[in-house]
Order: structure tokens, then C-alpha cells, then sequence
């Protein structure tokens, strides 16, 4: 039996380890990827025997049409409204649960617990929670807005109040996700730091956030940025079962889009330019999100 | 040097919930002194530091700041500096940024601490100059000038440690407050640092207070060392009378390079000193030796060559364990050897044995 050299022996469980993983990767993702860019110029259509080319075609009619417009329009309000609020009422809150472990831990537990189940639930079975809360006449929502002596609204039928029922839901489902990373990065935060800061005179709240707690929470920050903009430019569950993209599309969004017209109307050819428009978006904002980030928050 | 008190506990007692960390201490500290808190992990002497620093509130008892109580101010109302034992630098911000900060926090507003736009706020010129010189200023005593760009992740731990005292430095407080500085460092280093600290200390002519578990550090370094053992301070002197004079049987353990050898009456050793068979005796493995004219007779167990001396393991006839140091070039039996030691009679010390404080013995 041949003896190999150490090199190769190396090599190989390199190869053993990392191969498989690689391989699946190519397989269903990356060829799957191809195929969808490739159909983004046809005019396939699921069940068809041939297709033909039509160039950009599909891409213009996404940029080109009303509809189209007003899917990547909603999408990027949607996703402009979300990322904020989620990442910042999500920092709020685990400081506010970080500080009260000091004098209340139990509250604290609970109210982490609290805060993470929309995480932890199924958004489409809370959808029909939200429902019932919105509901216009029966809602609590509405019930509540009357007893103060405002106007009943229509949250889910109202075109120009939709979209941002939609993602005060989102943001809802996120902040749980998104406290409970900041929790730990605030967690991992050397106390020492703190004690620093005050003898440096960097002791008052304000002072303390901006020397200590905000630059050492870069990394987890960063991470948090990109989970909650990933997922916010997936929004799909709620406008599915909620509004299914209406009232006259007010709330379609691309991954909706990309359903209704990949599986409702079988338009592969159409449906893969929105996932291709839809992919390059995530693409972008995640490398700006790195780069922008990325220098600010390695201290090495 | 004036013997001005700067610093002053009046009886600081701290509990944490029905524990009693600190127990009436009583500690002041002279203008210009070199002040050691030594005590073994948990003793309270972190504790004491960080009252002294105004992190956290005595449950009793009063902080006298130049005779000013300064209980109820924060750690940067007292203008005292401390110096951490992680070194906890900002790692955001380069060994300038670092070192500058308590300045900035101090002299400049809000808006002049901003990057870039803070040089708009009217005024902060001339500031930011005076906090570029003293950052110049103390970078240069400590050898720093060629990282101040760099961020603290990129420095070594002696750097690190610089950086720390540089932060302390620039701010020239009235107090510099030291928590074990030097235990993360390797030992040929730490002696290093010792020798700068002392030089550092003398520079700047304001009180030092050393929290540090090493006796030899407080030894060689300060001119005050309190001893705390439980919360309390057991003995504070000058290293010489510690060591002379230990004011219990537990200071006497505590001080010295090699444990002292502590003889109870029950140990049944012969020829010591007449009280022996009432009082714990002690006596230094420095002040043991073999002697031809010795009065204790022990069996040899080990024998440590360590240079400059060499370190023997004995036990007595009545089982009694000793440690003894020779010469370097006493000429060492095998063991299990019989050996007679000879001791100084006036190096003996006495203790009660039963509070085990000092117990004079008459001449």
C-alpha cells in the first residue's frame, strides 16, 4: 500500500470535510440559480414544451409596468419601514431588559419570553390572530381607537394604510429575533468597560451608550442588520394570507408577485426575472451593508 | 514630601445582601505615598479600590477626599484615575483616542466630541491642541509614540498596559488607583513594569494606591502596605515593619518570600524559646540554618537549589514539617540525614494562640 505524503493526506480530508457540503451547495443551489437565470429571458411557461427568447422582456415589463413598479415600490417601503424599527425597538428593548435583570430578573426572563414568541410562532397562524385584532368592526384595534373617541380604519383594506399595517406586523415578528441578539451581544460586553467609562468621566446614560455600549455592539449590529433586512425583503406570509397583494395591489410585494405569477399564472420566464431582480436587491444591500459596517466594527 | 492625608476611610463597612465584604475599614493615604493593598482573591481589597475610585457606594462609613466627603460623587467628580487589571481600553479607538478620551469627555462639548463636524464647534481648537500635546506628552514618557494609530487588539499585553496608565496619565488626577496592573503580564516583564511604576510614581508626585495578591510586588514597590485578610485590615505599615513586626500569626504568612514556619505549642518542638509551649512561634526559613551548635535536630526531606541559596525541606523528630534556607555553598546531605539548625533568637516571633495576634516576649 502506497504511503501518501502528509500534503495529500491533509488535502484530502480537507476535501472529505468541506466536499459534500460543497457539492450540495452547486447542486441545489447554485445550478438552480443558473436555470432561473437563464428563464429569466425566455418566455417560458410551466407545462410548455418550447420557449422562445425575448431578451429583457421580462424585465422590462417588471420595470416598465404599473404593477411591476408597484411591487418593487412596496417592497422597498416595506423594507425601509421594517429594518428601523425592528433593529432599533429591538436594541431598545434589550437594554431596557439588560438593565432590569439587575433589579427584577425574573421580570426580565418573562418579559424575554414575551418578546420572542411571534418569533417562535407560526406567522401564518398569527396572521389570523392579527386578523381578528384588525378586524374593522370587531377588532380590538378599532375598538379601542372608538372608545378614545377616534375614527374606525380599515387596516388591511385601506389602500394608503396597508402597506404599513403590514409592517408594523413585521416588525412585530422581528423584535423578539432581534433582542434576543443584542441581548447576548450586550451580554458579552466587559463590565470593566463600563467602570472605565465612568471613572473617565463617559459615566452619564447618554455618554455610556455612545463610548461603550453602541461600538462594542458593531458586530452584533451588523449581523442584526442583515437577518432583519434578509427577512423583510422575503415579506410574504402575512401579504398572502392577510391581503393577498391587495386592495388593487397596494400591498404586493416582489416575493408575492413572484408567486401569483409563477404559480398562479405559470409565467416561469416572468416569475425568474422577479426572483432575479429580487436576489440582485439582497445582494446589493447586503455587500453595501458589509462594507459600510464591516470597516466600523473589526477592531483588530 | 508632606505628610498631608489625601485620601481617608473612615470605617467603610459593604454588604452584598446578608454578605459582609468589607467589615470597618480604616485606611489613609499620605500625599506623594505609594500605597500596596495586599491580600489574598476575595479579601475585599478590589472592593476597598473601587470605593476609593467611586464605582461603588460604601454601606457605612465615610470617603474623605483631601478632607472633603466624597461620598456621594462619581468616580470622574473625585479626579481620580484607575487603572484596570483587563487593561479595559475602548477597542474601538486608537491608543490616542483612547488616551485622550477623559480629556475630551472633560473639556469639550457634545458637539465638539463629534468625528469630523467637531471641529466646526467654536472653541475647540485650542482644545483639541492642549489634549494633542498631553496625549504627546504622555505617550512619550511611556514609550508609546509609535502606536498611537493603532487600535488596542494590535497591541501586545505590556503595551496594553501602557496605554492603560497613559489613559490615567494625561489626566493628571489626584489619585491613581491601580487594581493588580501587572498580573496579566509575564514575570520578567512585571518586574520591568514594577521598576517603571516606581519611576512613574515619583514623576508625578501624587498618591498611588496598588491593589495586588503578590507580596513581593507590594514589598518592592510601596512605601504603605495594608495587609487585608476577611474584609479587614489585619496590619498597614511600611514593608519593613510587616516584616519585622507582623502583627498576627496570618500577616506573618502572608509576608515574606518563603512561608514562615509557625511551631504550636502541640507540635511539641523542643528548643525554641521558653513560651513556646504557650504561644504559637514563629520563625522565617531565612532565620533557620544549619548550624553545628544547633538546638533543633531534623530529619532532611528535600533540598531546592536555587542559586543564590538553597531552600531545605526538614521534619523534626516529633513530625513537625520545617523549611530552612543554607547558603549556596552548603555542602547537602542526602536526604533523610539528620541535621542540627540554628535560628536568630531575636528574628523568633510569638502569637496568641488563640487570637493569634503578636505577643511581645520579654527580653
Amino acid at each position: 500500500m502506497i504511503r501518501l505524503s502528509r500534503n495529500v493526506r491533509d488535502g484530502l480530508t480537507d476535501f472529505w470535510l468541506a466536499g459534500p457540503a460543497t457539492l450540495a451547495m452547486i447542486v441545489f443551489i447554485f445550478v438552480p440559480v443558473l436555470v432561473v437565470a437563464v428563464l429569466s429571458f425566455t418566455d417560458y411557461q410551466f407545462g410548455a414544451r418550447d420557449f422562445v427568447w425575448i431578451g429583457l422582456g421580462n424585465y422590462s415589463k417588471l420595470f416598465g409596468s404599473a404593477l411591476g413598479q408597484k411591487a418593487i415600490t412596496n417592497t422597498l417601503l416595506y423594507v425601509a419601514l421594517v429594518i428601523p424599527a425592528s433593529v432599533g425597538l429591538g436594541l431598545f428593548v434589550a437594554i431596557g431588559l439588560h438593565r432590569m435583570l439587575d433589579w427584577a430578573p425574573r421580570l426580565s426572563h418573562l418579559l424575554r419570553t414575551v418578546y420572542f414568541l411571534p418569533v417562535a410562532a407560526t406567522l401564518v397562524a398569527m396572521s389570523v390572530a392579527w386578523q381578528m385584532v384588525l378586524h374593522p368592526s370587531l377588532g380590538v384595534v378599532n375598538q379601542f381607537l372608538t372608545l378614545l373617541g377616534g375614527e374606525p380604519k380599515s387596516w388591511l383594506s385601506d389602500r394608503g394604510l396597508v402597506l404599513y399595517t403590514l409592517a408594523v406586523i413585521g416588525v412585530w415578528q422581528t423584535v423578539g429575533y432581534n433582542m434576543i441578539l443584542f441581548l447576548a451581544g450586550l451580554t458579552s460586553i466587559p463590565p470593566e468597560l463600563y467602570d472605565a467609562a465612568d471613572v473617565d468621566g463617559a459615566g452619564g446614560g447618554w455618554s455610556r451608550f455612545w463610548t461603550v455600549t453602541w461600538p462594542l455592539l458593531g458586530p452584533t449590529t451588523l449581523f442584526v442588520l442583515v437577518v432583519t433586512a434578509t427577512n423583510a425583503f422575503r415579506v410574504f406570509e402575512t401579504v398572502a394570507t392577510l391581503t393577498k397583494g391587495g386592495p388593487a395591489f397596494a400591498s404586493d410585494t416582489l416575493v408575492y408577485a413572484l408567486y401569483r405569477e409563477g404559480f398562479v399564472y405559470f409565467k416561469a420566464g416572468y416569475s425568474s426575472a422577479i426572483t432575479m431582480v429580487f436576489f440582485a436587491f439582497l445582494l446589493v444591500l447586503t455587500i453595501a451593508q458589509f462594507r459600510i459596517v464591516e470597516r466600523r466594527v473589526h477592531y483588530k | 514630601m508632606t505628610s498631608e492625608t489625601v485620601l481617608e476611610l473612615r470605617g467603610v463597612s459593604r454588604c452584598f445582601g446578608a454578605n459582609t465584604v468589607l467589615d470597618h475599614v480604616d485606611i489613609s493615604v499620605k500625599a506623594g505615598s505609594f500605597t500596596a493593598l495586599l491580600g489574598a482573591s476575595g479579601c475585599g481589597k478590589s472592593t476597598t479600590l473601587r470605593i476609593m475610585a467611586g464605582l461603588e457606594q460604601p454601606s457605612a462609613g465615610q470617603v474623605l477626599l483631601n478632607g472633603e466627603n466624597v461620598s456621594d460623587k462619581t468616580a470622574h467628580e473625585r479626579n481620580v484615575a484607575m487603572v484596570f487589571q483587563s487593561y479595559a481600553l475602548y477597542p474601538h479607538l486608537t491608543v490616542a483616542q483612547n488616551m485622550a478620551l477623559p480629556l475630551a469627555m472633560r473639556h469639550l462639548s457634545v458637539f465638539g466630541r463629534l468625528p469630523g463636524v467637531g471641529r466646526l464647534s467654536p472653541g475647540s481648537g485650542g482644545v483639541r491642541k492642549m489634549i494633542h500635546e498631553k496625549v504627546g506628552h504622555a505617550a512619550e514618557i511611556l514609550g508609546l509614540e509609535p502606536y498611537l494609530d493603532r487600535k488596542p487588539g494590535t497591541l501586545s499585553g505590556g503595551q496594553k498596559q501602557r496605554v492603560a496608565l497613559g489613559r490615567a496619565l494625561v489626566r493628571d488626577p489626584v489619585l491613581f488607583l491601580l487594581d493588580e496592573p501587572l498580573s496579566n503580564l509575564d514575570a520578567r516583564l512585571r518586574i520591568r513594569m514594577r521598576a517603571e511604576l516606581s519611576a512613574l510614581h515619583k514623576e508625578t508626585g501624587r498618591p498611588f494606591v496598588y491593589v495586588t495578591h503578590d507580596q513581593a510586588e507590594a514589598m518592592a514597590m510601596a512605601d504603605q502596605v495594608v495587609v487585608m485578610i476577611g474584609g479587614q485590615v489585619a496590619q498597614a505599615g511600611s514593608p519593613r515593619s510587616l516584616y519585622e513586626k507582623p502583627a498576627s500569626k496570618e500577616v506573618a504568612a502572608f509576608i515574606g518570600t518563603n512561608a514562615i514556619n509557625l511551631f504550636r505549642p502541640e507540635d511539641g518542638v523542643m528548643g525554641l524559646h521558653p513560651a513556646a509551649d504557650r504561644h504559637v512561634i514563629g520563625l522565617r526559613p531565612e532565620h533557620v540554618s544549619p548550624a553545628e551548635d544547633g538546638t533543633l535536630e531534623a530529619w532532611l526531606e528535600t533540598a531546592e537549589f536555587l542559586g543564590s541559596e538553597i531552600l531545605l525541606g526538614l521534619r523534626t523528630t516529633t513530625g513537625k514539617f520545617v523549611r530552612a534556607i543554607a547558603a549556596d555553598d552548603y555542602c547537602t546531605p542526602p536526604p533523610g540525614s539528620l541535621i542540627r539548625l540554628g535560628f536568630t533568637p531575636d528574628r523568633l516571633h510569638a502569637f496568641s494562640g488563640e487570637s493569634g495576634l503578636r505577643v511581645e516576649l520579654g527580653a
